[in-house]
């Protein structure tokens, strides 16, 4: 570690590993009412309300995860200290706590008045993760003006801006469903296909600057043609959502057209790692950071490119839409793209964080296999649960629940995927609180002095 | 490839596009929001109980367990039919009462199938929530749901 503000990624990093166990508690307990609905007292435990804390908790762990990644790696780009280390301590506690008190409302079934999907935090929370984010903004941003500029920092700054900018789509829902629906994908669509891309990106490309040891010229080269496939695809691929919601026909040809090459940035990505790990010419000792690097990429591929292409032109999406090939896809995609990233750095920079490189990995290398395995043993289900139900559904004409009742097996499957991804969340959890020193120091350049 | 595409001609290619990309986006939207308030939906008739409904269905988290217009959780039926299924367009009023009784009956307790809650709500309120079931069923859907016949 060359800078002291660089601990800052402490704090977030720790908060969010505690919100990402109880977001995969929190799914098995979903998973737990699909395959024994009686199990649990509805009154306590409605299906909604484990849904939103499933998915919310999952966001605010992400973002926790970002904001981390964005401490650690401006100082060293910038080559400077953080511009005001007590303003990111203030953004923890107003973040954490605004997340953490979400979660705790939800418990006791208090949402937003105007709830959406994703969007269930009541109105002063999401205030306060505007307060959050805008001091976040103006922290880092001055960091980066202040310092060296480089194409890392530049998109991941924009990235995050875009994050916060798109965010404020939340305070608005109209009266009229189609509208509302419209607007609500400038949130979750321009995040997860757009701005957030923009943060994978720049993460990786901070990941394979510092593992491999390629040069900064090319890899930066490659960082901008990547998010450019990314945002020429990923903006009017947000037709892919509009298609059955009231809005105009033509969305079906925009929508097909332009998600199909959404692909592009995530291939882009896989081949970019792949082709830096062959090309570095450094054998960098952290083998686990470079392992979920990429099984980042090569996840995010499958997740969000395959299971994204597979329903995602109209012809197809007519009949799976809002189907568990949606969840599926959901699943492999969120995990792959943005689980990973948050994992693959702060595999990089704990040894480094709590001074304990070289440490033995072998715990977290056994955590990136199981909990992968874990999550594409869930898609995998899933995918087969949606099909079978597609077709009973949408082409025998069966009832919605006389269907489900069919696919009963798959959601056994996925509980099961479930319990494995759990175990392997928490075995990654306590690689990182453990880092267990190993006495055979690992040969190899000297990270710090990375270019 | 170094020769042909430098460093700072990607990056103007991706601002430049992004923008343009953008701002055609925001002008379909633009173009969208027209064709919804005026053909797509009945803007018309979205009445002040309609809209009470929509903020009932959103205060209560219907979404995190059905679709509507197959958007939301996939734990239980699409909803944005319902209406429809439930006989509304030849007999309204049968439908609305349908929803308010369904709303009322739940949870059903029965054992192996899905629990929905009991929402507590009033009389006024499951009408309201009724007529925005009614409401959404009449958006134009592009033909959506696939609602095949049994055989
Ligand atoms: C990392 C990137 C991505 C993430 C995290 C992601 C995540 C998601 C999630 C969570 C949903 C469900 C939204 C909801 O209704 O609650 C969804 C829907 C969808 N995604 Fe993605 N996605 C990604 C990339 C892609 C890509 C690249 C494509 C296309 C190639 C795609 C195609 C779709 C489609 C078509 C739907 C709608 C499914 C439906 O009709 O029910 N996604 N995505
Ligand atoms: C890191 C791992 C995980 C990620 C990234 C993740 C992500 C998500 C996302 C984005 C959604 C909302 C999208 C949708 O409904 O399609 C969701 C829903 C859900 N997840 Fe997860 N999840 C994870 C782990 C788990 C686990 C371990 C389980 C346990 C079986 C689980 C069970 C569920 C259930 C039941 C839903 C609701 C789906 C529905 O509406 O029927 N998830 N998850
Ligand atoms: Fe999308």
């Amino acid at each position: 570690m060359q800078y002291q503000t660089q601990n800052i990624a402490k704090t977030y990093w720790l908060g969010a590993l505690l919100i990402f166990a109880v977001q995969v508690s929190f799914g098995l307990v979903g998973g737990l009412i699909y395959i024994a609905p009686n199990l649990l007292p509805v009154e306590y435990f409605p299906f909604n309300m484990v849904r939103m804390i499933h998915t919310n908790a999952l966001i605010v762990w992400l973002l926790l995860g970002f904001f981390g990644a964005a401490y650690y790696l401006i100082p060293e780009e910038s080559e400077r200290e953080i511009w005001s280390p007590k303003l990111a301590y203030v953004q923890f506690a107003i973040f954490f706590l605004g997340g953490l008190s979400a979660v705790v409302g939800y418990l006791f079934h208090i949402y937003a008045d105007n709830a959406r999907s994703y969007l269930e935090q009541p109105v002063w929370i999401k205030l306060g993760i505007i307060v959050a984010a805008l001091i976040f903004l103006l922290n880092i941003s001055m960091t980066v003006l202040q310092g060296r500029k480089t194409a890392i920092t530049n998109v991941l700054l924009l990235g995050l801006w875009g994050i916060a900018i798109f965010f404020l789509f939340s305070l608005y829902n109209p009266a009229n469903t189609s509208e509302d629906k419209m607007f609500w994908w400038y949130v979750v669509h321009l995040w997860v296909e757009g701005t957030w891309e923009l943060v994978m990106a720049s993460v990786l490309a901070f990941l394979m600057l510092k593992i491999t040891g390629v040069d900064r010229e090319v890899i930066e080269k490659w960082l901008y043609i990547i998010i450019a496939t990314a945002l020429f695809s990923g903006i009017l691929g947000t037709g892919h959502h509009y298609y059955w919601i009231g809005a105009p026909g033509y969305w079906q040809w925009i929508g097909s057209i332009f998600s199909s090459l959404e692909v592009v940035p995530f291939f882009g990505m896989m081949i970019f790692c792949f082709a830096m790990v062959w090309k570095g010419r450094r054998d960098h000792p952290n083998k686990a950071a470079m392992i979920w690097s990429l099984g980042c990429s090569v996840l995010a591929f499958f997740g969000a490119g395959v299971w994204g292409f597979l329903h995602t032109l109209h012809g197809i999406n007519f009949y799976t839409h809002g189907t568990q090939v949606t969840a599926a896809h959901g699943h492999l995609a969120f995990y792959g793209a943005y689980v990973c990233l948050n994992l693959a750095i702060m595999t990089y920079a704990f040894p480094y964080l709590f001074n304990r490189a070289p440490y033995n990995q072998v715990l977290n290398i056994a955590s990136f296999w199981i909990t992968s395995a874990g999550v594409v043993f869930m898609t995998v289900s899933l995918t087969f649960a949606g099909a079978l139900g597609t077709h009973l559904e949408r082409v025998q004409g069966m009832s919605y629940m006389d269907a489900q009742d069919q696919i009963g097996l798959f959601y056994l499957l996925r509980f099961g995927g479930g319990v494995v991804t759990v175990l392997g969340a928490l075995l990654f959890i306590s690689s990182l609180l453990l880092m267990p020193r190993t006495k055979t120091v690992v040969t190899g350049a000297i990270p710090a002095a990375a270019e | 490839m170094s020769e042909v595409l430098t460093k700072s001609t990607a990056r103007n290619i991706f601002y430049g596009g992004s923008l343009f990309f953008f701002v055609i986006f925001v002008g379909l939207t633009a173009h969208s929001r027209h064709y919804i308030l005026t053909k797509g939906t009945d803007n018309a008739g979205l009445t002040e109980s309609v809209e009470r409904g929509k903020r009932v269905w959103e205060r209560n988290a219907c979404f995190d367990c059905h679709t509507l217009h197959g958007e939301g959780a996939r734990f239980a039926p699409e909803v944005g039919d319902v209406f429809r299924r439930w006989g509304g367009e030849k007999d309204p009023a049968g439908a609305h009462q349908m929803i308010k009784d369904w709303m009322k009956a739940q949870p059903s307790g029965a054992q192996g199938r899905r629990q929905m809650p009991q929402f507590n709500l009033t009389e006024a309120q499951l009408d309201d929530l009724a007529d925005y079931l009614a409401w959404v069923s009449r958006t134009n859907t592009q033909g959506w749901p696939p609602r095949p016949k049994a055989n």
